[in-house]
């Protein structure tokens, strides 16, 4: 069985709540069967917005969804078949862990046997058997939590949509959930769209990640790709940390451009900049900037030192570099004493390639 | 060993518990001082007057205060025959004074309740009295009327000897115990408290039934919608309670009456015809309109606090497990909304089955309610005794159907908000 490319699909869907704003813009976003997509954005964008038109929750303004090829627009969210982890865990709290569990196979008349093997499957899925008889406020977050995924896999689903599930849990719960979650969706193989303002939970946990912002998807990749390869200034800026120069494309030739700065001028890598003459922001991570590099770079720069931070297994280095006073390298710990005291200047190397020129903000 | 180990001492050498006991004891005289005037309070215009109220219900020393010697006399007649001499003595200086005193009339009241005729009787031994000679009284009372013969009356006279009785009780449900001191029921025609009783749990059960079905959609109403137009909802809601109780039964009296506007309403609409306007008032239905409508807000008020916690994601949740809306409401709102529902009836229940002011104006003669004919007897007959009786069966009345709600749905459900 080949899986299916656009088993879920989003076709020029808007939605705007009042008739003014267009919360979601001309969304298209065509979800692998059995992949893990994230919907990564700040809160406000509308990714939220687009896992509630999935479920059922909202209808789309314009534009359609399609499920397996079905448009779900006309379906009410209840003959769906799409299991949802809510933010608060939406548990149902007068019912057991088993009743709460039980509840999709009962509205679907599933025989009592049969029910009682599957919720013991899904209790075990999340390793909590022996839970069954407790009621929701008995347990932890994090078994609540995990009460949430085992209800809404339960019923077999295509599709499961998580929105922020892990946010109100603290960092080492989430953390451990991540993992968990993922483990889950590896070895059962369903459609997860998971929605978070967490970029690490999104860069861990995705086959795909769709970053949000102001109603349209900025880019659609994987997360590696997504991290070293932004398309444009706003996921550069989200994911990870970056260092940014604002300047005008003075030269431009085979893969490569010449940015002119108000101090001094360097070399990058058009990304999305045509012609002499734009204005652009360059993009680097601070770990592609290197301090007195061995290898030739093709941009060679002074800066002085104006804070130094120690992180434990990195330095946090803070530069002012041609007029920019929030140039950050990490510099790995290591045995290797590097002169970094504050005040002094220092070499600074990095390639054309890794010097992304976006477009300006 | 282990006795020392057990008995831990404070540092400066008092054992442990005794230290504590002290440190305890200022704060314990605190709390108990801030609630004294609370406790008074209700010592004051709750218990006491509850005690006397029973006090009251089961009084009857009137009678017997009123013919002590008699009674002392009366203590060694078996009441098979007519009683000996002594007793008949005892009872004309008994009775010699309350006439002089101008209280016989009371006398001749309460005998005349427990046996029909003996208020004749005695008005006629009050004036042939004055003439009667020293010795021998059996013979020259019972030449007065020939009824004193009858040992039914001296029966009758007997009875009311203890100080206490409970025939107020009996009453209440219309029994009475007859001359042989058995219970019975009173005759047909006039067993009138039982049906004000079960009307009274008529109009109070279809009173919360209705206020239920009414205020269900509207406090879902006030919790969901958003904030600006629940308020004004909410303001809706409470503009009765703001309103006088009086001005309120009074408007529905003047929207019910045959020529008032509901009934204008009908007959602009076809749905009578202008001779043929119903009664909507002075009769059970107008007891159950505006007592729905008064009793409303203390149903509305405890639902609403309680569907307001209930997150809207469980809804959701549960159609997203694949019910049907109308399955994930019964499933999963309905429950969580029973400790509301079980307050707000509860409330309105109790309010209803105490209600006066309402019945009392529109309620008519087939409107009225248990209270009105408290309140009557209160006012009008100032039989405070049987009023006591019948107010104390309510209470008893209220404290059973709140023992039943305790073991139905537990007390500790009950969410006022």
């Amino acid at each position: 069985m080949s899986k299916k490319e656009d088993f879920v699909k989003f076709d020029k869907v808007d939605k705007s709540y009042d008739g003014k704003v267009l919360v979601v813009k001309d969304l298209n976003l065509d979800i692998e069967e059995g992949e893990f997509v994230t919907m990564l954005g700040p809160s406000g964008s509308g990714k939220t917005t687009c896992l509630m038109m999935l479920a059922g929750f909202e209808t789309p303004t314009n534009g359609e969804i399609y499920l397996d090829k079905n448009p779900i627009s006309n379906i009410p969210p209840h003959k769906r078949g799409i299991g949802m982890v809510f933010q608060n865990y939406a548990l149902f709290p007068h019912m057991t862990v088993f009743e709460n569990l039980a509840f999709p196979l009962r509205v679907r008349k599933i025989s009592k046997d049969d029910i009682d093997k599957k919720v013991e499957k899904a209790l075990s899925m999340v390793s909590l058997s022996g839970f069954g008889n407790r009621m929701p406020g008995q347990l932890s977050g994090g078994q609540q939590q995990r009460v949430a995924v085992a209800r809404a896999l339960v019923f077999d689903p295509s599709v499961v949509l998580m929105d922020e599930p892990l946010g109100a849990l603290d960092k080492n719960l989430r953390e451990s959930m991540q993992y968990e979650i993922k483990h889950i969706h590896e070895s059962i193989g369903v459609t997860v769209v998971y929605v978070t303002h967490d970029q690490g939970e999104a860069l861990t946990m995705s086959n795909r990640i769709a970053v949000f912002n102001d109603g349209k998807v900025q880019q659609l990749s994987s997360p590696d790709k997504l991290y070293e390869e932004p398309v444009n200034s706003f996921v550069a800026e989200f994911i990870g940390e970056n260092n940014t120069f604002a300047g005008e494309i003075s030269d431009i030739s085979n893969g490569s451009c010449k940015v002119k700065l108000d101090k001094g001028e360097i070399i990058a890598n058009p990304i999305s900049v045509r012609s002499v003459g734009e204005k652009t922001t360059v993009s680097i991570r601070p770990e592609r900037a290197l301090i007195n590099p061995k290898d030739k770079m093709d941009n060679n720069q002074k800066g002085i030192i104006e804070e130094v931070i120690y992180h434990g297994d990195h330095t946090r280095v803070r530069l002012n570099l041609l007029g920019n006073s929030e140039f950050i390298l990490k510099v790995p710990n290591s045995s290797q004493n590097l002169d970094i005291k504050l005040g002094n200047e220092i070499n600074i190397g990095w390639n054309s390639h890794d010097a992304r020129a976006l477009d300006p903000k | 060993m282990s006795s020392e180990t057990q008995k831990i001492l404070s540092t400066d050498g008092i054992p442990l518990e005794e230290s504590l006991k002290q440190a305890e004891k200022k704060n314990k005289i605190k709390a108990f001082l801030l609630v004294t005037p609370l406790l008074l309070f209700l010592i004051i215009t709750y218990i006491i007057p509850i005690a006397d109220m029973f006090s009251r219900s089961i009084d009857d020393k009137m009678v017997t205060n009123m013919l002590p010697k008699t009674y002392k006399a009366m203590e060694q007649w078996d009441g098979k025959e007519l009683p000996p001499e002594e007793v008949f003595e005892a009872f004309y200086l008994d009775y010699k004074i309350l006439v002089e005193n101008k209280t016989a009339g009371r006398l001749q009241t309460q005998l005349n309740y427990e046996k029909n005729g003996f208020k004749s009787v005695l008005k006629k031994l009050a004036r042939k009295q004055k003439k009667f000679e020293e010795g021998n009284y059996k013979e020259q009372i019972m030449k007065v009327h020939k009824r004193w013969r009858n040992v039914d009356y001296w029966r009758a006279i007997k009875r009311r000897a203890p100080a206490y009785t409970y025939s107020k009780y009996l009453k209440g449900v219309d029994m009475y115990s007859n001359e042989e001191g058995k219970i019975v029921q009173v005759s047909e025609d006039r067993r009138i408290h039982r049906i004000l009783w079960s009307r009274t749990l008529e109009v109070a059960f279809f009173v919360t039934l209705f206020c239920f079905l009414m205020a269900y959609p509207i406090a879902h109403l006030l919790a969901t919608l958003p904030m600006k137009y629940s308020n004004l909802l909410m303001i809706c809601v409470l503009l009765p309670f703001w309103t006088s109780l009086l001005v309120r039964t009074a408007s529905w009296m003047i929207l019910l009456q045959q020529q008032g506007l509901v009934n204008d309403f009908f007959v602009w609409i076809g749905l009578v015809g202008d001779d043929n306007r119903p009664e909507m008032m002075y009769n059970k239905t107008g007891t159950y309109v505006a007592m729905t409508q008064i009793l409303l807000p203390f149903m509305v008020l405890p639902l609403y606090s309680v569907m307001k916690t209930i997150s809207p994601s469980l809804m959701r949740a549960g159609k997203s497990l694949g019910a049907t809306p109308g399955v994930a409401f019964f499933k999963i709102y309905f429950p969580l909304t029973i400790p509301g529902i079980g307050a707000g009836c509860l409330l309105v229940f109790i309010l209803a089955i105490g209600y006066y002011i309402t019945p009392a104006l529109v309620g008519g003669a087939s409107g009225t309610l248990i209270s009105n004919q408290i309140a009557y007897h209160m006012k009008s007959t100032l039989d405070w005794s049987f009023a006591s009786a019948m107010g104390l069966m309510l209470l008893t009345g209220v404290l059973v159907i709140y023992w039943i709600y305790n073991k139905l749905v537990g007390v500790d459900n009950i969410k006022l908000g």
